[in-house]
């Protein structure tokens, strides 16, 4: 098993109270599973992602442990945490345009990063990697700014799993670029995996269809808690939860006008989780909601590799 | 009603503006009443400057943009004009000056538009604009922006624009940062306005919402148009292998990309199909480079002849071995 997360608590201080953020999550990737990880915007999936590699000053390590590879990470710990970064864990950040330092040509960042790492000069691997992902070598003579949000975000990834991480997080990677690009990059993350260089992913992302296209594996967050985890076909072809299944309804796709059929989205907002209801979180939004939601579901197994918190899914 | 004829915008680049950059060339089509015209292009085409243009946010270099047969810029009063027509963007988080409450979007279309307007009467207007994007007063009115989520600022955008009465919206990309859940709400509110005679240019990049809402579609690709007619045409039987390839790209639930025929056989098809332009009668040809295949159906050059579609197709293929490689 590469990664297990066990009841991960994770809250982030304001000056109102703690919001709980992430409020109890558990699950596990296996060796070689590329998952999705979706959800609203407040749904707690980017702070998962976080927590995995870096707590920022804000957030606050509540509870809950993660164990990668038999080992456990210190999570709360920032400096014992630096020997798991990019080695055992990385990430690729949301806004990878502005990960790149403006004033240095992106052969000699890379070089003073893997400086910093303690890492002989790898320049015949890093060209190596940067074909692999389309791009030419000469890029490491650019300067960030003469490439373009496409070729950006591939330097980036390819920099991100240099060092061969087992757990690659790839945050909203393909949220600011064109379709094309995104078939580009989606199929780049696909590739890592099975070239080996990294065990297993974790991507986060707001667009099923998108995630749909690359995932084993499905896990639907709402509001800080875990709703459904699937087989990506399975999730969405036959969701259990009904947060997925409103959720999957409302998703336009090429062919469907509304003339014909006209899709509806979810009534309601996401409760506050400043300080949120107890039970299920979902149960104002929920056509099936009925006295027992009052109470939290476990996030329990209805099918093999299928687990869903919903007393209705049984 | 909105006519563009031959518009095009070029951009002073470089350190002196020594040199041009074409953002846009050459495009023309029109937007009716209540007719949703989509844009679709992806970054650099040009879909956001034309945008711009029409709402007089920047100089058109060549051609015109036409209001009911009277040119745009001559309109000298731009007060008069953005009674008219107004835009909403993509991100509805920065239209609003977090220091001050929300509605105060509200209270400046009245000092500037409706200075006479009674206090009483105004509430029931702003109230009215508010249901009609299917927000509840009681809830938004007197919030701060922070209170309030992306999709709720963005429907008091929309419903900001409302009050002016206008005619024309540009929405320009203004479902992207909302949450898939939210998303289709307004997504079904452009089809209500619509429904009630207003005209709506709706720039995106996303081809299925594009496609969910439009009657007619524009392509658009470095700045010209690829292919524009009615929506199920342009979808059903897309004729320029550049819209073919965007098509083929958008990421669908239950299809995989990898279920769909590979795609070095997918640019072999392409390469054999002929250019619909120059395939196209030469009377059809009755816009400047656009060929009319179908009643309202208009399609470009394949991009130089034949062979820039087959350089095309080649350049996806060799990306694509890349990265199979």
């Amino acid at each position: 098993m590469a990664l297990k997360v066990t009841d991960l608590r994770v809250y982030y201080r304001t000056l109102r109270g703690e919001v709980k953020a992430l409020d109890g999550v558990t699950f596990s990737v296996a060796d070689g599973e590329i998952m999705g990880l979706a959800g609203e915007s407040g749904s707690g999936k980017s702070t998962l992602a976080k927590s995995l590699i870096r707590l920022d000053g804000r957030m606050r390590h509540a509870g809950g442990t993660v164990e990668l590879d038999g080992r456990e990470l210190p999570i709360a710990d920032d400096r014992a945490m630096d020997e798991f970064r990019f080695r055992e864990v990385s990430l690729i950040p949301q806004y990878s345009m502005s990960a790149l330092n403006p004033t240095r040509k992106i052969g000699k960042m890379v070089g003073e990063l893997l400086a910093a790492r303690g890492v002989p000069d790898g320049t015949a691997e890093l060209e190596r990697r940067l074909e692999l992902v389309g791009l030419s070598k000469d890029v490491l003579g650019r300067y960030p700014i003469e490439l373009s949000g496409g070729m950006k975000q591939r330097v980036v990834m390819v920099v991100s799993t240099l060092l061969d991480p087992s757990l690659l997080i790839a945050d909203e990677v393909t949220s600011a670029l064109d379709v094309s690009s995104q078939k580009a990059v989606a199929t780049t993350l696909l590739g890592f995996r099975d070239h080996g260089l990294v065990t297993s992913m974790m991507v986060v992302t707001h667009d099923i269809s998108l995630v749909y296209q690359i995932a084993d594996t499905i896990l639907v967050m709402y509001a800080g808690r875990l709703a459904e985890k699937a087989p990506a076909e399975v999730l969405v072809t036959a969701p259990r939860h009904p947060y997925t299944r409103q959720l999957v309804a409302a998703l336009p796709e090429v062919g469907v006008r509304y003339e014909d059929r006209r899709l509806t989205g979810i009534p309601g907002n996401p409760p506050s989780l400043l300080d949120p209801p107890g039970g299920c979180r979902f149960r104002d939004r929920c056509p099936l909601a009925f006295e027992q939601c009052a109470e939290q579901p476990p996030f329990a197994e209805v099918a093999p590799g299928h687990l869903v918190a919903c007393w209705k899914a049984e | 009603m909105l006519k563009l004829d031959g518009v095009s915008k070029v951009y002073r680049v470089g350190a002196f503006g020594g040199r041009a950059l074409t953002a846009v060339s050459g495009v023309g089509f029109e937007v009716g009443e209540g007719e949703v015209v989509s844009l679709i292009g992806e970054s650099g085409s040009g879909k956001s400057t034309i945008g711009r243009m029409v709402l007089r946010l920047t100089r058109v270099s060549g051609g015109t943009i036409t209001l009911d047969g009277k040119d745009i810029s001559s309109i000298r009063d731009r007060k008069e004009y953005y009674r008219q027509v107004q835009g909403v963007f993509q991100d509805p988080f920065s239209c609003f000056n977090p220091v001050f409450r929300a509605d105060r979007v509200f209270a400046m279309i009245k000092e500037q538009y409706f200075p006479g307007a009674g206090a009483r009467e105004w509430r029931k207007r702003v109230e009215d604009a508010l249901e009609s994007v299917r927000l509840d007063p009681g809830n938004v009115l007197g919030k701060y922006p922070h209170q309030l989520s992306g999709g709720q600022l963005q429907r008091m955008l929309i419903a900001r624009a409302v009050l002016l009465d206008i005619r024309l919206l540009v929405a320009d990309e203004i479902i992207s940062m909302l949450d898939a859940s939210t998303r289709i709400d307004v997504l079904n509110l452009l089809a209500d306005l619509r429904a009630r005679g207003l005209g709506i240019l709706f720039v995106t990049h996303d081809l299925s919402l594009g496609n969910y809402v439009s009657d007619r579609t524009v392509v658009l690709r470095d700045g010209k148009i690829a292919e524009m007619g009615p929506t199920p045409l342009v979808f059903g039987d897309p004729r320029h292998p550049y819209t073919r390839s965007l098509l083929a790209a958008v990421p669908r639930l239950h299809t995989k990309w990898t279920d769909l025929p590979a795609d070095g056989t997918a640019a072999d098809a392409a390469e054999d199909l002929p250019c619909a332009y120059h395939e196209a009668a030469q009377e059809s040809r009755t816009r400047p480079g656009l060929a009319e295949v179908a009643d309202g159906h208009f399609v470009a050059c394949s991009g130089g002849g034949k062979a820039a579609g087959a350089a095309l197709a080649k350049k996806t293929l060799a990306k694509n071995t890349k990265e199979t490689a």
